[in-house]
């Protein structure tokens, strides 16, 4: 029967976390009803399909009406509108911010400006996530940036306290805004390999080992830019490579802790001075923004290709940058031990991580 | 006598942004009290502003209190032009009047606007003090309670239940129709409001007066209405039941307070007929005219009144009293207890009680419903001289009623209601109710006092029955029906089946479950005007009654039961058709005889191929009677037949499924009056029609298991409630394509439309199961010529399915019986006194239903047995909500058998707990009086509110769908926080009185009106054995109220 008009209010909000998913995922209402209708509840309930399309009709709307106060999650607590039971609207929130890793790896990096916004057709036809979903995912991405950018303290923190998500929603959303802030290059196709999940990884170890607020919290921007004195400080490393003396002693110390621990020794005796020099000239062109953003790809190019090359396997990965790190510090002559932890510490970390066998 | 009201405002949050140079607003506040108006400064660039004003003081009549509303304005600062309003909240300040109710009203209240909904939220505070005033010839009634609620309310006894009120009021519309006018709609909409907040302030204030002068102390099951009859006015009509209450406070007994009410003291002249003195005597209308300029009369000159009784008993019988030797020896009593009432009842004009529940005793018999209808003209003529024909109007109808309760031997009506329908200038009234016979223990001054006097006219029927028993004369029926003795008592007379417009009394034994069944009906008419039209609508009114009537008559048969509760007929007018909607929950009593079963019967003989059809047919409707009665568990009692056996000769009784009732009645005397025909029970199949309706007979579909409806308070046969309540309102309009439509076709699509409903409901909450829809309240209407709408109120309530299996088996059934003992305890220590006088007799009448009881019933025969006990009412309902919570808290303690809840619901109890202090109070709404697994601890007051909402955006906001869906979200939301600003959390006897939409879909323009009341409560979970009283702990018991 086609309704003028037809619908269903309860007191408590009544939502179903099915067409919720099916809303998020940005399906027509009669694109919903029908994998609904697929999913059998009509046999569980003795229900015709009028029934559910009148169902998937209201709970649309609903989430229609809904959809502004979740924009600003702590209105959703106290406004009068919706009775929605707390624990309802912590999933609510949770979902409505859950974004799918195929449509974030292709925006990662990017600016989020409307020009990107506009190639987001293309994006869907790829990622095959409809064009309704890619944009609320993409305005979440832009409206969780633009709310911390301006706000002082933790990055994390603050986004779990502005948009009330799960610690882990949090940390995704501070690496995707941390990547957006610093433009790193993830799109190049020797890049595709890693997952958004690395990335976040390594954007964790980034914001807390590399940027103002990793050493003094009270900084206005902390968390989002990197520490410029710290980047101007690894310069100094590029001694490890412009002196012969200190690069042959640098190798011998690395070879003689790693001799017969790994059948890949030889090759990495061989390489050893490309791969200092591949991670110090890294360090040391930092300053420019240009390189920054170029830091995942000059990673890749300049270490872990050659390692894949060589078939070092990931504990090889291990035990080589372990003793390269530690034998530094024996090295007499060498005064920048503080930078090296600080710069080595994280470059293993997202090495370890991006290095996939 | 002035009273002073105080007003703050303290702050506002999530403003709109009426700025769109800076995005953001300088909002200030306009407090308004009848002509007084204070200004908040203006708080600069902020969408959350701290105004934190001073207190403003308004010092005016307790008068003006109770009619005016607080008018609370928020607006932006403009420097240039004139200030933008952002939207309005309306604070009835009504429950501050009464000491019993709130002290204060705080909290955040949403921002209203005609427009654009719901704009931000404003917190406010607001105390009344209030100068005690003793003068006689007041115009206020500050102080008289009011409830919704149509049973005695929950923490309150009754000391006296005084009768009838009413009272309308009448203005002009100041927008009676949906036009362009030099004036904006939305400050004639916002006029509207105003006018009808004023309208029903006074309307209350005049009822309490009433109320005052019988000596009551509140009104009970109050029903207010509006009429918008167009072009001739504005009409607010109310109903109520006026009682003397006192407040239980469950620590100490009842009956320390009892008779120290100071109301009571004028209570000798209560008698004189309250309504006719209230509407002669200037009292009243001291200060502002009660029927307001321009009132209309009807046209008088052609009276159309089209009157007659519905329901089963219908009668112009007029010879009562004559032929006084009835039944065996109860008989003599009867008469004596008749006479008796008739003298406390007959000084009343009109015997009516709004109420639909009753505390134990109350009610003694029942004789069905009756009810009344009449066409009326709205004239334009403005007739000064005529200012109260809308009050004559209702008289009349009254009158009716009032005969027809007393052709049917009855001296009250219960479970009384008014109603109107209009289209255009032709209006319906209708009323109905259940004629019945009242104790008039409760009707008498100092009643309670002389119970041991009284309780002989009360025993000789026990309460599981002797509502049933027949009240009319035996031998003078006033109509035909079919007498049989009673199936449980075996000494008085009761009909084969019984209509009532009642809740069932909780101590009725029934067996198995009941179900909601509706008649629906469509007739088409043709278009005309005036008297004409008036004509052809009071013409077709009989034949749809009497359909409506065969139809319910049908589907009860079909179900196997044989008593209607909760009925309720709505005719709806239209243009070009009416609309007929019956609504009842039928059950099975056990007191009266099983039901026939339905024949079909062809009219043309020797056709072989009809004489297949017929019998096919007649396959399908007894297999569908077998499958009825499993559904609903009806597993009468059948032993009970052979071991009494039965005093009347009744051949046919034995052969049930089959038999015909139409053969019997033809024995009886001609006695066939009017419609009153009663072969309901063979169907003639003689031409298609027929056929027709066999077919839609059989078309209702059942619920889907698991899930079980009824229109009334409570689901007969189910007791174990767990706390889960879910209300919802759902709204559907239908357009008719087809412009060559029958009646037939119109039947089909009216009958799809609402059974659809249900199935959307069951589909919905089917994560409730096991869950019943209580209170099914639909709602019909033709808004325009080819528009159906119904609209339905209901509340999903889950319950416990184990609970009955462990009932029946073997050991907790004796841990249940040792669980009555140790709770008959309980109020028997509290109210020892009363009690001692009714102990005596428990042990005989707990034994009836032992002797017939059979397993179904135990449930229902348990509280009947120990109910009889106790001495009030109220104890019975407390004792009731203890074997629910106990039930309940069973299964959850004990792991080993635990886990009846399906795993949604216990996940939301558990967390629902554990964010109970969030920023937000969760307020329960319900239609029911009460709320399963809480008690209620104190009335704050009644809500009733009205709403227009309009759009200029139509397909924006979502076309009628979205606009009617946030409205209603908005209105809820706007309940709940007058709700929660008074202190309560939950919202009973909740209702939506009107929900009237038109649309305009070319101008894209839509508007609605919804009007709606309830009862604010502060209840506690059961388990919480202390009710609170002081103050502090009123917060506490919000939040783990609210859980």
């Amino acid at each position: 029967m086609a309704m003028e008009l037809d619908v269903f209010v309860g007191n408590t909000t009544i939502m179903d976390e099915e067409v919720y998913q099916l809303w998020l995922d940005g399906y027509t209402v009669n694109d919903a009803v029908k994998v609904r209708m697929e999913g059998g509840v009509l046999e569980e309930c003795e229900a015709s399909a009028d029934v559910l399309l009148s169902d998937t009709m209201d709970q649309y709307r609903t989430f229609q009406m809904c959809e502004r106060l979740l924009h600003s999650p702590a209105k959703l607590a106290n406004q009068l509108l919706f009775q929605i039971p707390p624990h309802r609207q912590a999933v609510l929130i949770e979902r409505y911010y859950t974004f799918d890793d195929a449509f974030v790896r292709e925006v990662l990096g990017k600016k989020l400006s409307k020009g990107t916004k506009k190639d987001l057709d293309d994006i869907s036809a790829k990622t095959a996530v409809t064009l309704k979903s890619c944009r609320r995912q993409f305005d979440n991405f832009k409206r969780v940036f633009k709310v911390v950018e301006e706000l002082k303290g933790p990055l994390v923190e603050n986004i779990r306290q502005h948009f009330l998500l799960s610690d882990k929603l949090a940390r995704d959303y501070a690496a995707i805004v941390f990547f957006a802030n610093n433009r790193f290059e993830t799109g190049k196709r020797k890049l595709q390999y890693i997952t958004f999940q690395d990335f976040a990884f390594c954007a964790g170890q980034l914001i807390n080992n590399w940027t103002v607020g990793a050493v003094d919290n009270m900084v206005e921007d902390m968390d989002v830019d990197l520490d410029k004195e710290f980047l101007q400080e690894l310069k100094e490393l590029k001694v490890l490579i412009t002196d012969k003396d200190l690069l042959d002693q640098h190798k011998s110390l690395v070879c003689t802790a790693l001799r017969g621990k790994t059948k890949a020794f030889n090759e990495m005796e061989a390489n050893f001075k490309n791969l200092s020099r591949g991670l110090v000239n890294i360090a040391a062109k930092l300053t420019n923004t240009k390189d920054v953003r170029d830091f995942f790809i000059d990673l890749v190019e300049k270490f872990i290709e050659p390692c894949r090359s060589d078939r070092w396997t990931a504990a090889d990965m291990r035990l080589y940058l372990t003793h390269y790190t530690n034998s530094a510090h024996i090295l007499d002559t060498f005064k920048h031990q503080v930078v090296w932890d600080r710069y080595m510490g994280v470059v293993k970390s997202c090495i370890f991580k991006m290095y996939h066998d | 006598m002035p009273g002073k009201l105080k007003a703050k405002i303290v702050a506002g949050r999530h403003l709109p942004v009426m700025d769109r140079a800076s995005d953001l607003t300088d909002a200030f506040v306009e407090v308004k009290f009848g002509n007084t108006t204070f200004k908040t400064d203006v708080c600069p660039k902020s969408l959350n502003p701290q105004w934190n004003s001073e207190w403003f003081k308004f010092e005016v009549d307790d008068e003006d209190l109770q009619d005016e509303p607080l008018q609370i304005t928020v607006l932006d600062h403009d420097t240039y032009s004139a200030n933008d309003a952002i939207g309005k909240v309306y604070i009835d300040i009504d429950p501050l009047l009464c000491s019993e109710a709130a002290s204060v009203i705080s909290g955040w209240f949403p921002i209203y606007d005609t427009i654009h909904g719901i704009r931000g939220e404003i917190n406010v505070l607001v105390k009344v003090e209030l100068f005690n005033d003793l003068n006689r010839f007041r115009q206020s009634s500050c102080g008289v309670k009011f409830f919704c609620t149509t049973s005695i309310p929950r923490c309150y006894r009754v000391a006296m239940v005084h009768g009838f009120v009413e009272e309308l009021v009448v203005n002009e519309d100041p927008e009676y129709q949906w036009i362009d006018r030099i004036r904006t709609p939305r400050a004639s909409n916002e006029a509207r409001q105003r006018l009808i907040s004023l309208m029903s302030g006074e309307l209350q204030r005049k009822i309490g007066l009433k109320v005052l002068e019988m000596g009551g102390n509140a009104v009970v099951g109050y029903l207010q209405c509006f009429d918008l009859e167009g072009e001739s006015g504005l009409v607010v009509r109310a109903i109520g039941t006026a009682c003397t209450l006192d407040k239980l406070s469950s620590g100490s007994a009842p009956n320390t307070t009892t008779h120290v009410h100071p109301n009571t003291a004028p209570a000798s002249n209560a008698c004189n007929s309250p309504s006719k003195d209230g509407k002669e005597s200037p009292l009243a209308h001291g200060c502002r005219s009660t029927h307001n300029s321009p009132v209309h009369s009807a046209c008088s000159s052609q009276r159309l009144s089209q009157n007659f009784s519905v329901s089963v008993p219908t009668l112009i019988f007029t010879g009562m009293g004559s032929g006084g030797s009835a039944g065996k020896e109860a008989g003599p009593l009867k008469t004596l207890l008749r006479q008796q009432t008739q003298t406390a009842l007959e000084q009343r004009e009109f015997p009516f009680f709004t109420l639909t529940s009753f505390p134990l005793g109350f009610l003694v018999h029942v004789g069905g419903v009756v009810s009344a209808r009449s066409v009326k003209l709205l004239d334009r003529i403005h007739n000064p001289d005529e200012p109260e024909t809308r009050d004559a109007w209702w008289e009349e109808i009254r009158q009716e009623i009032k005969s027809h309760a007393k052709a049917l031997g009855c001296h009250a009506v219960v479970g009384y209601s008014e109603s109107t329908s209009i289209c255009e200038e032709v209006c319906i009234l209708s009323a109905s109710g259940t004629a019945s016979i009242l104790n008039p223990r409760y009707m008498r001054e100092g009643c309670l006092d002389i119970g041991n006097t009284d309780h002989r006219f009360e025993e000789p029927s026990p309460p599981s029955c002797g509502f049933c028993h027949i009240p009319y004369d035996e031998l003078n029926m006033p109509f035909p029906a079919q007498l049989t003795y009673c199936h449980h008592c075996r000494r008085q007379k009761v009909p084969d089946v019984l209509f009532t417009t009642i809740d069932m009394p909780s101590e009725a034994a029934v067996s198995g479950k009941g179900c909601l069944i509706q008649a629906r009906l469509c007739r088409l008419k043709k278009k005309a005007q005036g008297e004409v039209n008036a004509t052809v609508i009071s013409n077709l009114l009989p034949f749809m009654e009497y359909e409506l009537h065969t139809q319910l008559m049908n589907k009860l048969k079909l179900r196997n039961m044989n008593a209607l509760f909760g009925l309720q007929i709505q005719i709806s007018v239209g243009e070009n058709m009416l609309l007929g909607l019956a609504s009842a929950t039928g059950v099975y009593l056990t007191a009266l005889p099983a039901p026939g079963g339905i024949q079909i019967a062809g009219k043309t003989p020797i056709d072989l191929s009809n004489e297949h059809h017929i019998l096919t047919i007649q396959k399908r409707i007894n297999d569908t009677i077998a499958k009825n009665r499993e559904l609903y568990q009806i597993n009468p009692p059948e032993l009970t037949e052979e071991v009494v056996g039965s005093p009347i000769p009744e051949p046919r009784q034995r052969s049930r499924l089959f038999r015909s009732h139409s053969e019997s009645s033809d024995e009886l005397s001609e006695l066939d009056l009017s419609h009153g025909k009663k072969d309901a029970f063979v169907l003639e199949i003689d031409d298609t029609d027929a056929v027709e309706d066999i077919h839609s007979l059989l078309t209702d579909a059942p619920p889907p298991s698991g899930f079980y409806s009824c229109n009334t308070e409570i689901m007969p046969g189910i007791y174990n409630w767990t706390s889960a309540v879910q209300m919802f309102t759902s709204v559907r309009v239908f357009r008719l394509s087809n412009v060559n439509l029958t009646n037939q076709g119109l039947n089909k699509i009216f009958t799809d439309l609402c059974e659809n409903l249900l199935k959307s409901f069951y589909f919905k909450l089917r994560s409730m199961i096991p869950c019943c829809l209580c209170h099914l309240n639909f709602t019909v209407a033709v808004p325009e010529d080819e528009l159906i709408q119904v609209a339905v109120t209901a509340v999903a309530m889950t319950f416990d399915k184990d609970q009955t299996q462990e009932r029946t088996a073997d050991k907790p059934v004796t841990k249940g019986c040792s669980e009555t003992e140790e709770q008959l305890q309980f109020p028997l220590e509290l109210f020892a006194d009363s009690s001692s006088t009714n102990t005596q007799t428990s042990s005989k009448i707990s034994g009836v239903p032992e002797s017939t009881g059979v397993s179904p019933r135990a449930a229902s025969v348990d509280y009947g047995s120990f109910a009889d006990r106790c001495s009030t009412w109220l104890e019975l309902l407390r004792l009731k909500a203890h074997t629910i919570r106990r039930g309940s808290v069973k299964t959850t303690s004990s792991l080993d058998r635990c886990s009846p809840l399906p795993e949604g619901r216990s996940r939301s109890l558990r967390s629902n707990r554990s964010f109970g202090g969030g920023s937000v109070t969760v307020v329960k709404m319900t239609p029911l009086s009460f709320l399963p697994g809480t008690r209620i601890i104190k009335y704050l007051g009644i809500i009733n509110m009205f709403f227009i909402r309009e759009t200029t955006s139509l397909r924006e906001e979502g076309g009628v769908s979205g606009f009617l869906h946030s409205f209603i979200a908005e209105v809820f939301a706007m309940v709940r926080a007058h709700v929660a600003a008074l202190g309560g959390n939950a919202v009973v006897s909740y209702s939506m009185k009107e929900c009237m939409l038109m649309e305009n879909p070319h101008k894209n323009q839509a508007q609605c009106l919804i009007n709606v009341s309830g009862d604010a409560v502060i209840c506690v979970l059961e388990t919480d054995q202390e009710p609170m009283s002081s103050t502090t702990s009123i917060g506490q018991t919000c939040t783990s109220g609210a859980t």
